[in-house]
């Protein structure tokens, strides 16, 4: 393992491993501090920031489905100006990437957190257009290239740190919202985000969450995300994030072989806390059996049949 | 502090078709566990279901390394739970939450449970001083579902137990006897665990005659450990007219009573 090297720079993101605490599955990384030594992961994706404080959607706000799950969270958080004063400080002792996850209404409101992290420490900023839980906004970006293409050119505007877009699986072609990306300017893109779904209780006939529609995550994702990112790292020159139901090295493997050149991982964090350490061991252990040295000996190395 | 472990189940017992105590070996949990907390438990296979399931602690045994749980059977994690034996090995993470605050300065209590909120009531009981008067009210809907009447018995002052059709004890919800008592007990501290109904009638009898009261909630759970903040209740917000959502798993499973809003 001596001269393995992990190390990847995603447009400027440096990242001394492609592990990344997946957002809204790790919080703002103290709890997890207290399972797994926070120094050891690549990043750290946090909770999705508004501008202001949101309380989230009512509960329940999660079932479990057949090898996944349905959440209906709705961006809880503490607003962007409190996890600057009160989550930042703690997250830089630490010797991780700090990912600041941002939501908006609007896109103004996209711009002026852009703006305020700009001011902050973190290392880069990932848009998210894609949470599949709150009414305005978000999603309803994500889901056209021309509401991906407007964010993205307002944000890279102000925004000085490297920018990276997370996608929605919940559209047609990808790719193309991938590439209004990365012509506006994205230094990477992310995928994929929850895939909406329903889960119904037959007893009561009535949803088992209390907003009634969820996002899917978790290993039931996976061959979705897999052909996603398959699709987008084929048709943008960006590099490509990828997450949804990653819970092994070899999970991990498949991502890199589609094209990934970083992944995260998120709902595999609930059953095991030490998740993201695991895939990490995982992924440098197939390397070591294959004999090989660096990342870019696999990234995108898929052939098709 | 928490962790997450693989331990070894010494004994399995039923208590009822449907109930079973679970007595696992295990130093940290064992030693670190305060009344009120959780344990969260891998009860299959990823493939099979992919969250932990949150169980009260029910008991430890600080000399024997050893604690127990006790659990319903109620969907597919708890019966996998029950299939398993003695000599199996167990994946548990904890122990989690915000324990019961328990002052010695309580001198009268007491403890309403219904349903699978009675186990870790029996935790509670077991921890307070032989100097604390306790009244155990449990609720059930009949007589041939009444379990651990005896432990009860044995670890508080008194117990009332009432069953909805009135076949053991009063007839009744165990809120009305708790009720009748109430201008008569001298409580200083009530401490409750049972259905969200249950929960907000102890709660408003104890607003009405002024006495202070502890809950312990229950909701879906993912993480356990107060990141995904999917387990949220309405709370207060301190000295302001609005409320926000705090997390089961981390900001309880115990709450005061009057912190908390109920729909
Ligand atoms: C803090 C806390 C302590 C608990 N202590 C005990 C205990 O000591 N003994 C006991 O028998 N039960 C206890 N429960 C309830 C227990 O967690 C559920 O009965 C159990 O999760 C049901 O899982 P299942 O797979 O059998 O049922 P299913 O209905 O198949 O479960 C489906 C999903 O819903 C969740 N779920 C279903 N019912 C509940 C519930 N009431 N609370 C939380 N999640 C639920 C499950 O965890 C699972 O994710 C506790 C719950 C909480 C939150
Ligand atoms: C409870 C929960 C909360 C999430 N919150 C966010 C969020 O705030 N912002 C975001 O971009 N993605 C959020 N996600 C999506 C994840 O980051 C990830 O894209 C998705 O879950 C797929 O990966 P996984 O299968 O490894 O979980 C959330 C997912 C879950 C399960
Ligand atoms: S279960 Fe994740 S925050 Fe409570």
């Amino acid at each position: 393992m001596a001269n393995m090297d992990l190390q990847v720079e995603i447009s400027g993101l440096k990242l001394k491993n492609p592990v990344i605490a997946a957002s809204g599955t790790f919080g703002f990384g103290r709890e997890y501090a207290e399972y797994i030594d926070l120094n050891k992961i690549g990043g750290i994706s946090v909770k999705g920031l508004t501008l202001e404080p949101r309380k989230g959607n009512p509960p329940p706000r999660i079932a479990e489905t057949p090898s996944g799950i349905l959440n209906s969270v709705g961006l809880q958080n503490p607003g962007v100006d409190a996890f600057i004063k009160d989550e930042m400080p703690f997250l830089r002792q630490y010797d991780t990437a700090i990912i600041a996850n941002v939501a908006g209404n609007t896109i103004s409101d996209y711009c002026r957190i852009a703006e305020k992290l700009n001011d902050a420490d973190v290392d880069a900023i990932e848009v998210n257009v894609s949470c599949p839980n709150v009414k305005e906004g978000c999603l309803a970006f994500g889901s056209s290239a021309k509401g991906v293409a407007e964010v993205t050119s307002s944000v890279r505007k102000v925004c000085k740190k490297p920018l990276i877009v997370k996608l929605t699986p919940n559209v047609s072609n990808i790719s193309e919202i991938a590439k209004a990306a990365e012509e506006q300017g994205a230094d990477a893109v992310s995928l994929i985000n929850t895939i909406l779904g329903l889960a119904i209780d037959i007893h009561t006939k009535r949803p088992v969450l209390k907003n009634n529609f969820g996002g899917l995550s978790g290993p039931a994702v996976k061959p979705v995300a897999l052909r996603m990112v398959y699709e987008v790292s084929h048709s943008v020159n960006i590099p490509v994030i990828g997450m949804g139901g990653i819970t092994t090295g070899e999970d991990a493997i498949e991502f890199f072989l589609a094209g990934a050149r970083a992944v995260m991982v998120g709902t595999a964090n609930f059953a095991n806390p030490k998740a993201c350490i695991e895939v990490l061991d995982g992924i440098a252990l197939y390397m070591k059996n294959c004999n090989l040295t660096r990342l870019d000996d696999i990234v995108g190395k898929l052939e098709l049949n | 502090m928490s962790g997450v472990f693989k331990d070894k189940i010494v004994d399995m017992k039923m208590l009822r078709e449907d109930i079973f105590r679970m007595t696992i070996l295990s130093e940290y949990i064992s030693s670190n566990a305060m009344p009120g907390q959780f344990v969260h438990v891998k009860c299959g296979d990823d493939s099979e279901m992919l969250l932990r399931r949150p169980i009260s602690i029910a008991f430890a045994d600080r000399e024997r390394k050893t604690f127990d749980i006790i659990f319903q059977v109620k969907g597919k994690g708890t019966g996998h739970l029950a299939g398993k034996k003695a000599g199996d090995s167990i994946d548990i993470m904890g122990p989690l939450g915000k324990p019961f605050d328990i002052s010695e300065s309580n001198k009268n209590i007491a403890v309403v449970g219904g349903g699978i909120g009675i186990f870790p009531l029996l935790f509670l009981l077991n921890e307070m001083s032989k100097s604390q008067r306790t009244v155990s009210y449990l609720g059930f809907r009949s007589k041939d579902l009444i379990v651990l009447a005896d432990d009860f018995s044995r670890l508080c002052s008194r117990l009332e137990i009432a069953t909805e059709d009135g076949s053991e004890g009063y007839k009744g919800f165990v809120t009305s006897i708790l009720e009748n008592h109430l201008p008569s007990e001298n409580f200083d501290m009530i401490y409750t665990c049972g259905p969200a109904p249950m929960l907000k009638k102890v709660s408003k009898i104890a607003e009405n005659f002024g006495v202070l009261c502890q809950v312990s909630l229950e909701q879906r759970m993912g993480c356990g450990i107060g990141t995904c903040l999917v387990c949220s209740c309405k709370t207060k917000v301190k000295d302001k007219d609005d409320w926000k959502y705090s997390r089961v798993c981390k900001d309880g499973p115990v709450f005061w009573s009057s912190d908390i809003i109920f729909d």
